[in-house]
This record gives C-alpha cells, sequence and structure tokens, in this order.
C-alpha cells in the first residue's frame, strides 16, 4: 500500500475541501477501496475520513418515499422496517450481497461507488483499460465467465458488482450530491456511466463532490417487489445473474413494471423495454418470457459467458413469477 | 557494509530487515511502473506517494485505552496483533474473505482487516481476549468447548466473534438463516454443524 495522508472531517463543507487535493478519496466503510489500496489499484495520496459526518439517517418523506442517508450501513439499511416493507426488493438485494460483518461496515455511498471484481482489474499482471486507461483489456480475450454481456465495449466488458444498485435502478433511486459548486440531484440512470472508450471513468461524480444521501421515490407497488440472485455458491458470492423486480397487478393485468438486471450488466441494467412489454399484459409465464426475451435482447457474449443470457432470463422469468404470486 | 554496521543502520533509521524489503519491493514496483503510466498520460508518476507520517491514535481494546503512534496504513487487526501483542485475532485472507480477523466494534461483527486502525478513535473494540471474565468463559466460547466448534482452531476466534455477533443482531432464527448469518467465516476443516448447535445453544440459553 502506497503511503498516503489521513485526515478525519466534521462536516461536509470540511470533506469537499479536502477532497480536491491530492488524488483524495474519501473513506467511509472502507470494504472497498481499503481492499484495493492493498493492492496498489487505488493509490490516494490523502484519504478523506467522513465517518463523523451526519449523514445516518433513514427519513420517511411526506411524499410517501424514504430519505437515505450516505453513511447509513448496509445492514441497517437491509433490516430498516420501512424499507422491508415498501421496498422488499432493495432489503433483499442488500442481504443477498457479501457478508453479515462487510454489511456491518459498507455504507450506502461506498455501495454506490464500489468497483468491478474483474478478475483481470484486480491483478495488476494484466491489462485493463480500467485500472491503466490505453492498456487494453485482457478480459475480452481471457476467461470471460464472470463478465458482462450487456453495455459492454471493445474496450471493456467488466461487470457492476452490486446488489443493492440493481434494485436501486428499478426504483429510479435519485443520487444527491454536494460540491464546491452546490448540490445536484442525479438520477440512477446518469450516475453510473457505459465504458465506451473510457471505461476508467465509472461514474458521473466530480473530484470535490460527495455523496450525501439517495432518495427513494414513492412507488406503492414496489411493496410486491422481490430481487432474485443466482450465483455459484449459496452465500457471500457476487452474482451470475439476478434480478429486480416490481409488479403493479390490478384486475389480473399488469398495470406498470419495474425491472433491472444484475450481473450482466457493465452498470446496473434497468430494463425500461422489458417494463414496456409486461404493461397491459396478464401476469403468466408467456408475458415473462417475452419481458426476458426483451430485456436480453441487444446482449453480446463472449467466450465463456454465452449462458448467461439464458441464465437472465430464467432469473427474470422466476423472479417476476415469484412476485406475481405475492398477495 | 558488514553485519555491525548494518545493526548500527538499522538502529539509527529504526527500518527492520522486513520494512526495508518491503520499501525496495514498492520502490522497484514504482519504477517499472512509471513508463506505462507516463503513456497513459492521466496520472502523476508512483514516486511522488506522500510521505508516511505517523498519526498517534487512542484506542479502546477490550475496555482498556491504548494509545499508539502509528503508520497511517495500519489496519486495525495488523495494530491488535503487532502493536498490541493481541494475537487471538487472525490474519487469513487479509481481504475481508474469511472472517478469521472478525472483532466487534461497538458491539457489531466487522473485519478488522478492512479498517484502519487510525479511524477506530472513539470505537470500542472487542477481540477474543476480551470475551471471557476472568476465568470464565463467554457462553459462546464455552459453547464451542462443548459442541468441538473447531478443529486446528485457526477460524476460531473469528468464528465465535461473528456468532456473538450473530446473537446480538437477533436476525437469524433457523439453522437455515444461521448458516447463512455466518457465510462471512470460512472453516477449511468443516466445523460447520458443531458450530451451529454451539451457536443454538447461546441463543436458547
Amino acid at each position: 500500500m502506497q503511503p498516503f495522508k489521513y485526515i478525519k472531517v466534521p462536516d461536509t463543507p470540511a470533506a469537499i475541501r479536502a477532497a480536491g487535493i491530492n488524488q483524495a478519496k474519501f473513506i467511509a466503510g472502507g470494504t472497498n477501496v481499503l481492499d484495493l489500496m492493498k493492492l496498489d489499484i487505488e493509490k490516494p495520496r490523502q484519504l478523506v475520513d467522513i465517518n463523523q459526518l451526519s449523514l445516518y439517517k433513514i427519513e420517511e418523506l411526506q411524499n410517501g418515499g424514504i430519505r437515505v442517508g450516505a453513511l447509513v450501513k448496509n445492514s441497517d439499511l437491509a433490516y430498516n422496517p420501512a424499507i422491508k416493507k415498501n421496498y422488499p426488493l432493495l432489503s433483499e438485494a442488500i442481504l443477498s450481497g457479501a457478508s453479515p460483518q462487510l454489511r456491518n461496515m459498507a455504507t450506502t455511498g461506498g455501495n454506490l461507488m464500489q468497483r468491478t471484481r474483474c478478475p483481470y482489474f484486480y491483478s495488476t499482471d494484466f491489462a485493463c483499460n480500467k485500472r491503466v486507461p490505453g492498456s487494453g483489456c485482457a478480459a475480452i480475450s481471457g476467461y470471460n465467465r464472470m463478465n458482462a454481456v450487456l453495455g459492454t465495449s471493445d474496450h471493456c466488458i467488466a461487470t457492476h458488482p452490486s446488489d443493492m444498485c440493481v434494485a436501486m435502478a428499478a426504483l429510479g433511486a435519485v443520487i444527491h450530491v454536494q460540491g464546491a459548486k452546490g448540490t445536484r440531484a442525479i438520477p440512477f440512470a446518469d450516475f453510473h456511466l457505459l465504458p465506451g472508450q473510457t471505461p476508467h471513468l465509472e461514474h458521473n461524480l466530480k473530484a470535490d463532490e460527495l455523496i450525501t444521501h439517495v432518495e427513494l421515490p414513492p412507488l406503492a407497488y414496489a411493496a410486491r417487489s422481490h430481487y432474485l440472485k443466482v450465483r455459484d455458491r449459496a452465500s457471500y458470492e457476487f452474482a451470475l445473474t439476478s434480478a429486480a423486480v416490481a409488479l403493479d397487478i390490478q384486475n389480473g393485468i399488469i398495470k406498470a413494471a419495474r425491472v433491472a438486471l444484475g450481473g450482466v450488466g457493465t452498470k446496473p441494467w434497468r430494463s425500461i423495454a422489458a417494463e414496456q412489454v409486461l404493461t397491459g399484459l396478464p401476469p403468466n409465464t408467456a408475458s415473462y418470457q417475452k419481458a426476458a426475451d426483451t430485456a436480453m435482447l441487444d446482449a453480446k457474449p463472449n467466450k465463456d459467458n454465452a449462458y448467461k443470457i439464458e441464465l437472465a432470463k430464467r432469473t427474470l422469468v422466476r423472479a417476476l413469477t415469484t412476485t406475481g404470486e405475492i398477495s | 557494509m558488514d553485519n555491525s554496521q548494518e545493526d548500527q543502520e538499522a538502529q539509527k533509521t529504526g527500518t527492520t530487515r522486513r520494512q526495508f524489503l518491503g520499501q525496495v519491493g514498492l520502490a522497484s514496483a514504482g519504477l517499472q511502473l512509471v513508463p506505462l503510466l507516463s503513456k497513459a498520460g492521466s496520472m502523476l508518476p508512483d514516486n511522488e506517494a506522500a510521505p508516511a507520517e505517523p498519526v498517534t491514535v487512542s484506542l479502546m481494546v477490550n475496555g482498556s485505552r491504548k494509545t499508539l503512534t502509528l503508520d497511517t496504513r495500519v489496519t486495525l487487526l495488523d495494530a491488535l496483533r503487532e502493536k498490541l501483542q493481541m494475537t487471538g485475532s487472525k490474519k487469513g485472507c487479509d481481504h475481508g474473505q474469511c472472517g478469521a480477523c472478525t472483532v466487534l466494534a461497538d458491539g457489531r461483527r466487522i473485519n478488522s482487516c478492512l479498517h484502519l486502525a487510525v479511524m477506530c478513535e472513539g470505537t470500542e473494540v472487542t477481540t477474543i481476549e476480551g470475551l471471557a471474565k476472568g476465568e470464565e468463559l463467554h457462553p459462546m466460547q464455552a459453547a464451542f468447548l462443548k459442541h468441538d466448534g473447531f478443529q486446528c482452531g485457526y477460524c476460531t476466534p473469528g468464528q465465535i466473534c461473528s456468532a456473538v455477533g450473530l446473537v446480538r443482531e437477533g436476525h437469524a432464527h433457523t439453522d437455515e438463516e444461521i448458516r447463512e448469518q455466518m457465510s462471512g467465516n470460512i472453516c477449511r476443516c468443516g466445523a460447520y454443524n458443531n458450530i451451529l448447535d454451539a451457536i443454538k445453544e447461546v441463543q436458547t440459553a
């Protein structure tokens, strides 16, 4: 690990002031950034500890939504009664990720910022355009069983690793940030970037901006929602495929739907096309299959991950089936 | 430089052989990387890293206050083991994957290998050494003994701290839920069934 200067800041303005200099990185839970620093993948000169900031609240809003502070621990968010009741897919998604110890450390803001687990990104012996821009992508010609099939480019096929983000993508969460020039609200779909020709640019945050909270918009029918994760082990493993879905079923017809996929995209992958297909159809296997085919229409397989296309479809069909049966 | 000179040098700089080799390794890695990074053009050369300034941190470990002067890079796990000689918490993977380093921070289980010691100011840390009351074992320690919840014992301090955290959190009730909630602790000897029995005994006591 490279040496770095450590500063603890008391409030958000101080955090923002400290962020702009010395290739600074914020540290909250540290579960991802410290791991990457140990491997010399992240090399900040300055580490800004934001744990003293007052961003720990989960607040129910008058409009029916919920505002989540950036420092709320993953475990606190997952077990919050209002989250469990109003957005079960989010609670399930968080609890399907990592381990209890990591969830006790990891924060909401940090989870949004977590980086890919592509083995070629993690191993400094290989080329990786995310790690060293312009060096190439060893995954494309390498062993890419875990890599993405949606949103890929000729420069990167790394999967976005988060479960929480898949649920938030489905919910259309809004990420609130604060920087030297004031505050901004970023729609979830615009927060993470596709790799394109610049895989090292992963999000829409400026160097001096800090995530302060995430707003979950009111979505009454999200009470009927579910997150399904398929992985190589029963627990404590990243997704091969996953699906976060919510269904608004009235009089035997799907009035509205939310669909997002994990483990297959270079960013948390909401499929508005699949949602549109479901709308107006009866909640049955044929409808779900149609939605699944639509969601994976643009999928582009590599040598070892073509299986993900069929697996993602089946994951989505099963998640929708389970959700449709929730009374 | 003969041996006595080397000793004197070590005394003067306070650098041990192990640290020195580590620094040499980092330095040569840096030299190899510079041309690559310069070509990429988006990062500053590695040899301009911030100097390692030692910081003073006051830790509360098992109810007693310890003031340490540390390199900012020292993890809580390394501070416990190397600075405080509390070697109960084990270093397995050092990347938050195996759970051998699990301790309780303000009563909640965390991976001490993924937490910087300097971030622990004001946190009450409980390690395996702090669970027993004098000669009286913590109920979880006693249950692990009774049910043979280990074989080689390397993962055991982490398993026990994690299990204490699990019971406190109160989210695991069935066998399946306990197994899921203990998934952050790997046991290569495969003592999982006995660990499950130990936890159930404490839960129902």
